[in-house]
C-alpha cells in the first residue's frame, strides 16, 4: 500500500540576487502578492502556500492550473527534493519522478553508464542492472550510440533515453511533468503503450498537464493550482468544469470519450 | 489499485524491476533534534548507496582520461615529474642531502595536493551535481562522498611516487607506522567533513571557491611542505607556522613515522583537536543547510 500525504506544506524560494532595496520595490509593485519577505526580510518567491491533501493506493491526481502556479515546484516536493519551510510531507512508497528530461543523467558519460547508475540508485543487482540495459537499449532503439556520451546525442534521442530509463523500472508512486506528454509523433505512437502500462501499473499517479482529454482519460481526481494555492479539488469533470472555458471543456470530454 | 492488463502488456513490463519503497517522512523542522535526525538519516543512506558513490568516483576518473593514452597514470607521471624536479631544484636552494630531502618532498607533495583537490572539489560538489540534484530524492551526502572517494582514488595513484623515492633512497619507516592506518581513517573523515562544510557554503556564496582557492595557496607556502621545519627553526619565525597550523599537525601524523620518526604526541593531539572541531562544524552547517542545498544549486 503506497501513500503520499502533504500536510499544510508552504515552499518560498530565496531570490538572493534581488536584494538591492529599488529592485525589490519594483518587483513588489509588479508581482501581484506571490512576494514576501521572511523572518529576516530577505525577498522570497512564495510557490506554494499551505497544501495539503493525501493520497492513496488506487488516486489517479491531476494537476492544472496556469504557468507558475506551482505544479512543478509541488511535484517536486511531492518527490522530496524540495524540502518545504512548513508543514510535512510523507511519502510512502517507491517514487519515480518525471520531471525533465535529462532525468539527471550525466552528460559526459555515455547511455550505458547512465543506466547502470540509474540501476545502482534503485538498488539493483549485477544481473538486473544488465537486463535493464538491455530492456532500456531496446526500447530507446539507439544502439550503438548507447556507447557513446549523452552530450553527442540529439535532443530527441535523450528523450528517448530518459523515457526508456525512467519507464523500465516500476514505481509505485508515479509523478509526471508534462513534458513527457510532449515527443515526437513516432516515438509517441511507441511510448504511449508503455507509458500507459506503467500508469496503470502504479499504484498512485500523479499527473501535471495542460492536456486536458489526458487528465479526463488518466485521473480521478483534479486539483486546480493557483498562485501556489489549491483552487478547487475534486472530480476531473467537475473541476475542468470550472477552469476551461464552456466549449474546451466540451471538446476535451468528446476527446476523451473517443480515447476511450 | 487498478490491475496491468494481462497479455501484450504483461509480456512488455517482463523485464522491468519493481523496487520496494521505504516510507520517507519529510518534516519542516526548525528544531536541531529533526534536523540532526534527517542530517543522520542523509548520510546513512550515503552509506547503504555506496556502490553507486564507487562507480560514480570510478567514472569521475575514467571520464577525466577518457581518450588518454596512458589514462590515469598521468597522476602518477605527473605527480613523479613535480616531484622530481622540485627535489632536484630546491635540494640545492636549500641545501640539503637529496637522499633525506626527496622522500620528505614526496609524501608531502602528494598529501598537498589530496588537501588542495579535496577543498576545491569540494566547494563544487553540489553545484556540479545540480542535475541530479533537481531531478530526484537523494541523500545529499552522496556526492561529497562522491568526490572525496574520487580524490582518494587520485591519492592511490600517487602513492606509487612515493614507494618508488622510498626504494630508490633506502628510506626506512619507523615501528611507528602502524599509527599509519588510524591516521588515514582520520585524514578519511577529515576530508568528508571538509567536503560537506565546503560545499554547502560554495553552493549558497558563489564567492567560496575562489577565496577558498586563494587561501590554500597561501597555506601551502606557509606550511611545512617544501621546507622542513627544522631548516628555519634558528629564524624563530617558523615556530608559529608549525605550532598553530592545523595542516602542519595532520601531514606531520602521517609523514613522521614514514620518515622513520617516533609516534608525535603532540602533532596526534593538534590533529585530533582541530578534526574535532571541524566535524562538529561540518555537522551543524550540514544539519542546517541540508533541506536548502536543493534550492540553491
Amino acid at each position: 500500500m503506497a501513500k503520499l500525504l502533504i500536510e499544510n506544506v508552504s515552499v518560498r524560494f530565496p531570490l538572493y540576487h534581488g536584494e538591492s532595496r529599488s529592485l525589490k520595490k519594483t518587483v513588489f509593485a509588479a508581482a501581484s502578492g506571490r512576494l514576501g519577505e521572511d523572518r529576516k526580510h530577505r525577498l522570497v518567491v512564495e510557490a506554494l502556500r499551505d497544501v495539503s491533501f493525501s493520497l492513496h493506493t488506487g488516486d489517479r491526481l491531476g494537476f492544472i492550473g496556469a504557468n507558475g502556479a506551482g505544479k512543478t515546484t509541488l511535484l517536486r516536493s511531492m518527490a522530496g527534493i524540495y524540502e518545504p519551510v512548513c508543514g510535512r510531507i510523507v511519502i510512502d512508497g517507491a517514487v519515480t519522478a518525471l520531471l525533465d528530461a535529462n532525468q539527471g543523467m550525466n552528460l559526459e558519460m555515455t547511455g550505458r553508464e547512465n543506466i547502470r547508475l540509474r540501476g545502482l540508485f534503485t538498488g539493483l543487482n549485477e544481473p538486473q542492472i544488465r537486463q535493464l540495459q538491455a530492456d532500456v537499449a531496446d526500447f530507446a532503439g539507439l544502439d550503438q550510440f548507447l556507447e557513446l556520451p549523452v552530450r553527442t546525442y540529439s535532443s530527441g534521442m535523450i528523450v528517448r533515453l530518459g523515457f526508456a530509463l525512467a519507464t523500465a523500472i516500476k514505481p509505485q508512486i508515479l509523478l509526471m511533468d508534462e513534458w513527457i506528454l510532449a515527443g515526437d509523433a513516432a516515438f509517441m505512437t511507441k511510448a504511449r503503450h508503455r507509458l500507459e502500462t506503467m500508469v496503470r501499473g502504479a499504484e498512485i499517479l500523479v499527473l501535471s498537464s495542460h492536456n486536458a482529454d489526458v487528465i479526463l482519460r488518466w485521473c480521478n481526481r483534479v486539483i486546480w493550482m493557483d498562485g501556489g494555492q489549491i483552487k478547487a479539488d475534486g472530480h476531473p469533470e467537475d473541476v475542468l468544469a470550472a477552469y476551461l472555458p464552456p466549449e474546451q471543456f466540451a471538446h476535451a470530454m468528446a476527446a476523451a470519450q473517443d480515447a476511450a | 489499485m487498478i490491475a496491468p492488463e494481462q497479455g501484450q502488456a504483461a509480456v512488455e513490463v517482463s523485464h522491468t524491476a519493481s523496487v520496494p519503497g521505504r516510507a520517507v517522512t519529510i518534516m519542516a523542522s526548525r528544531g536541531w533534534r529533526g534536523r540532526l535526525t534527517l542530517a543522520a538519516a542523509d548520510l546513512s543512506e550515503t552509506l547503504r548507496l555506496w556502490p553507486l558513490v564507487w562507480t560514480l568516483s570510478m567514472l569521475d576518473i575514467r571520464l577525466r582520461y577518457r581518450g588518454s593514452l596512458l589514462g590515469p597514470f598521468w597522476l602518477t607521471l605527473s605527480t613523479a615529474v613535480m616531484v622530481g624536479a622540485i627535489g632536484f631544484l630546491y635540494s640545492r636552494l636549500f641545501h640539503q642531502n637529496i637522499s633525506a630531502y626527496l622522500p620528505f618532498l614526496s609524501i608531502s607533495l602528494v598529501l598537498w595536493n589530496f588537501i588542495s583537490t579535496v577543498t576545491s572539489d569540494g566547494c563544487l560538489c553540489f553545484t556540479q551535481a545540480e542535475g541530479m540534484i533537481r531531478a530526484m530524492r537523494m541523500p545529499l551526502s552522496l556526492h561529497a562522498a562522491r568526490a572525496v572517494l574520487r580524490n582518494i582514488l587520485v591519492l592511490a595513484h600517487n602513492i606509487v611516487v612515493i614507494a618508488v623515492v622510498f626504494a630508490v633512497f633506502h628510506t626506512q619507516p619507523s615501528l611507528a607506522s602502524f599509527s599509519l592506518l588510524p591516521a588515514a581513517a582520520l585524514w578519511v573523515v577529515d576530508a568528508t567533513a571538509l567536503t560537506l562544510l565546503l560545499g554547502a557554503f560554495g553552493t549558497r556564496f558563489r564567492d567560496i571557491p575562489p577565496i577558498v582557492a586563494s587561501v590554500v595557496q597561501i597555506a601551502f607556502y606557509i606550511t611545512p611542505i617544501m621546507w622542513n621545519p627544522a631548516m628555519l627553526a634558528h629564524r624563530g619565525l617558523s615556530m608559529v607556522l608549525v605550532t598553530w597550523n592545523p595542516f602542519y599537525a595532520l601531514l606531520e601524523i602521517m609523514r613522521g613515522p614514514l620518515l622513520g620518526g617516533p609516534l608525535d604526541a603532540a602533532a596526534w593531539t593538534a590533529a585530533l583537536g582541530y578534526s574535532a572541531a571541524l566535524v562538529l562544524l561540518a555537522g551543524a552547517v550540514f544539519a542546517r543547510t541540508r533541506a536548502r542545498i536543493a534550492y540553491w544549486v
